[in-house]
């Protein structure tokens, strides 16, 4: 694609336009309920300004850029994984469980941290991989079954939760033996805040570099990008989509697996009830709204993040936090839509394109009929 | 952007092998019915867990089946138009709210009524971006899951927070809708249930549990499960919808106006999931955030073990219905159930075999010995793993029998009027 400053406008407008119309509607919603759009706003603004709470959106954004990377891997090929929310959370159980063991404790620090994470991503792409095995040879739809194989690991994460389960001090939470010294990731400090960066922000960064580079460098992410556009050209031209589905739904899931990670060996050291779920699904949300593409993602995931965090300071002015629920579901929803409608535009004025070089212009409403 | 997944695989599934097409008549289903009760009344003596039918346990599953078969519906007849609508999770939670908030001050059936339309008005939204706009299926189905506890929670703190009885996250309390009995069976059936006889204990506990202290509710629910298929089967509305799942296009040509027919289904498909979070909320009398736990997954589950059917459907809600009730009842009921699950995937293998599947009826054979070893080897199974129950036997039969699945020849994909092909 040429990069005219009429193609990089319709790449900025469905998002721009998405972001403006879900402000509209919460707008109108919070004038409805009796509330003051423009006092929510300058609320979350004050609160965004607060330090720990730059932190925290940083490191949430870290969290979810992850989950997006592992969704997108799949939505380029036209693969739904609904299951990296099953699969992170298996993941970083079991991860926790391995890395917070007794005998582990006399390892020496950066091969533990290595081991941990090679863990995750193995566990995460097992996960997947039930679902991508009953694709390929079952033909079991991945949405279906990523959707069960999530519910599973909920239940499933219960039982063994309670089996590797030790009582956290001072509450009635369960979770996994902490991860001494040796086994954390140390944080990077930043003026003014007590919360620290996720040391494995560094981690993110590297994900995003690779996917960047397998997707637009490699045979393998040529293939990938092709089976999504269409199935039938990729397998005329010499493609074997079952393989790409099996390895990409592996890979998705190992991305899956990484999720958890930099809060597991950053911060709580330990998988306990409260650890974050629905991950998965912020994931799907944020690559949906940075279009698959390393960058976008990344700014939609920081979007994601400040949105989260500056909520908070919400219920406290008075206003129910979940407006911003409502609003990043708006986006997802509007943003989806504007993109389809983008993608006509472009379609009418190419066909018009062609048919003036041709010399026979149709009228633009008989084309688009 | 997307179109609607990947072909790969599929093969397996295309073309049935000749001689399988046949469909059972009315009576095999009762006797596969009574077999099935035959070999649980078998279990039950050998385990002593008598809970597995009593009459207790039966009403429990009736009451926990009602929802997930309510959402069912709303995935059938989205899905029979054509649309993949798994939105309802969050179609479903909207019900929920609608009917705390109506429910409270008018009481149940207004409920119900507000229910219905909250969850309308989210199929509306799925509608207008799957039909109108073209947005693939389960990415609209993501968002609007999204949306809508964001929304009832919302919602429930302007609304509830300052209700008598009420709270941030849940509803002053919903008065129950009516129940009512058989006249004359329950103490007929009650006895007979106590004596532990063979078969007609279990007959017994289970009529007991279908005809006493029924809630209203889950009669109106039965009747929209006949309703289903008598207009979706049996009246040309019901072609024409079930037309455009199959193949839009040829119906496009007959002069079905696709879009409109689609819009119908969805807006259904809402409907009956609101319903189905109404009855959630009023039979636990009261709207709790988070109360649908999945339930809309799990209606969707029901309805694919249900092979796109009205019929298959209410049997996998009431089996889902059946372990989620199993659950409440003690452990050995619970434990029991691992040895039906055993003998489920035997028989299975048995009739693989027969139909000359020997990959399909080894892995079967396998997972049901093993299933077997567990229950022999173990005294309890732990109640966290029961919950996954619906989702591993979806999962086993969607692996196992899915030759016998036919979804809609056109689900999921995203219809363009005049673009045939």
């Amino acid at each position: 694609m040429r990069l005219t400053p009429r193609a990089v406008l319709l790449a900025i407008v469905a998002p721009l336009g998405a972001l403006v119309f879900a402000a509209l509607v919460c707008s109108v919603i919070l004038l409805l309920t009796n509330h003051s759009p423009a006092d929510t706003v300058q609320a979350m603004i004050n609160s965004g300004k607060r330090p720990r709470i730059f932190v925290n959106s940083i490191n949430s954004a870290t969290n979810y850029y992850l989950s997006a990377v592992a969704v997108a891997i799949g939505f380029r090929m036209n693969l739904f994984n609904i299951g990296v929310d099953g699969q992170y959370r298996m993941a970083a159980l079991l991860a926790a469980g391995f890395a917070g063991a007794t005998w582990i404790d006399g390892v020496p620090g950066p091969l533990r941290v290595v081991a941990t994470i090679a863990l995750a991503m193995l566990v995460g792409a097992a996960w997947a991989g039930v679902a991508a095995i009953l694709k390929v040879t079952r033909g079991v739809s991945e949405v279906i079954s990523t959707i069960m194989l999530n519910a599973v690991a909920t239940y499933l994460g219960q039982y063994l939760l309670l089996k590797l389960a030790v009582p956290v001090a001072g509450s009635n939470n369960i979770g996994t033996r902490p991860i001494t010294a040796g086994g954390q990731v140390p944080g990077l400090a930043y003026p003014g805040s007590t919360s620290k960066l996720y040391g494995l922000i560094v981690l993110a960064v590297l994900v995003g570099l690779v996917y960047w580079f397998v997707l637009s460098r490699t045979r393998f992410g040529f293939d990938i990008r092709a089976t999504g556009l269409s199935e039938s050209a990729a397998v005329a031209s010499g493609v074997s989509v079952r393989r790409m589905v099996l390895y990409a739904m592996l890979f998705s899931g190992a991305v899956a697996g990484l999720v958890g990670m930099p809060q597991l060996l950053g911060s709580s050291h330990s998988y306990s009830l409260d650890f974050p779920a629905g991950l998965g699904f912020i994931g799907m949300a944020v690559a949906l709204l940075g279009r698959n593409h390393p960058a976008g993602m990344a700014l939609a995931a920081l979007l994601w993040g400040v949105l989260d965090n500056s909520a908070n300071s919400l219920d406290v002015a008075g206003v129910p936090k979940e407006i911003v629920a409502i609003m990043q579901g708006v986006i997802v929803l509007s943003v989806v839509v504007a993109y389809e409608l983008v993608r006509r535009y472009r379609v009418r004025v190419e066909q018009r394109e062609v048919g003036r070089a041709l010399g026979t212009t149709k009228v633009p409403a008989e084309v688009a009929a | 952007m997307m179109a609607s997944g990947l072909a790969v695989g599929a093969e397996a599934l295309a073309a049935p092998p000749p001689g399988r097409g046949r469909r059972l008549g009315a009576g095999w289903y009762l006797v596969i019915a009574i077999g099935a009760l035959a070999v649980v009344s078998v279990v039950r003596m050998l385990t002593g867990a008598d809970d597995l039918t009593s009459g207790g346990t039966v009403g429990a599953a009736l009451t926990a089946a009602v929802p997930i078969a309510m959402a069912g519906l709303g995935g059938l007849w989205a899905e029979r138009a054509g649309v993949v609508n798994i939105g309802l999770e969050g179609m479903m939670v909207l019900g929920t709210w609608g009917a705390g908030f109506a429910g409270y001050q008018w009481g149940p059936w207004a409920g119900v009524v507000f229910g219905l339309l909250l969850g309308a008005l989210g199929g509306l939204l799925h509608a207008i971006a799957t039909v109108t706009f073209g947005v693939d299926h389960i990415i609209s189905g993501v968002a609007i899951n999204l949306l809508a506890p964001g929304t009832a929670l919302f919602l429930s703190k302007l609304y509830f927070t300052k209700a008598p009885g009420g709270g941030q996250r849940q509803s002053p309390p919903i008065s129950d809708a009516q129940h009512v009995s058989l006249p004359g069976v329950s103490s007929l059936l009650d006895g007979l249930q106590r004596r532990h006889w063979f078969l007609v204990s279990d007959l017994a506990g289970v009529l007991r549990g279908l005809t006493v202290q029924v809630s209203l509710l889950s009669i109106t629910a039965a009747l929209l499960l006949a309703g289903t298929l008598y207009v979706l089967w049996r009246t040309p509305f019901g072609l024409r919808l079930r037309s455009c799942g199959e193949a839009p296009v040829a119906a496009e040509s007959l002069g079905v106006n696709v879009y409109k027919y689609k819009y119908y289904a969805v807006i259904a498909s809402g409907a009956f999931a609101g319903l189905g979070g109404a009855f959630l909320a009023i039979s636990s009398s009261q709207f709790r955030d988070g109360q649908t736990g999945g339930r809309g997954f799990i209606g969707l589950a029901a309805m694919i073990f249900g092979n796109w059917r009205p019929g298959g459907l209410a049997v996998g809600a009431g089996l889902f219905g059946y372990t989620d009730a199993v659950q409440l009842r003690g452990s050995d009921a619970v434990h029991a159930l691992l040895l039906l699950l055993a003998i489920a995937l035997l028989a299975l293998a048995v009739v693989q075999v027969l139909a000359r599947r020997v990959g399909i009826a080894a892995v079967a054979a396998v997972l049901g010995v093993a299933f077997g070893w567990w229950f022999f080897a173990s005294d309890e199974l732990p109640p966290e793993l029961v919950g996954a129950a619906p989702y591993v036997v979806t999962l086993l039969v969607l692996a196992l029998a899915s030759q016998r699945l036919r979804m809609p020849k056109a689900d999921g994909r995203i219809y363009r009027r005049g673009e045939s092909g």
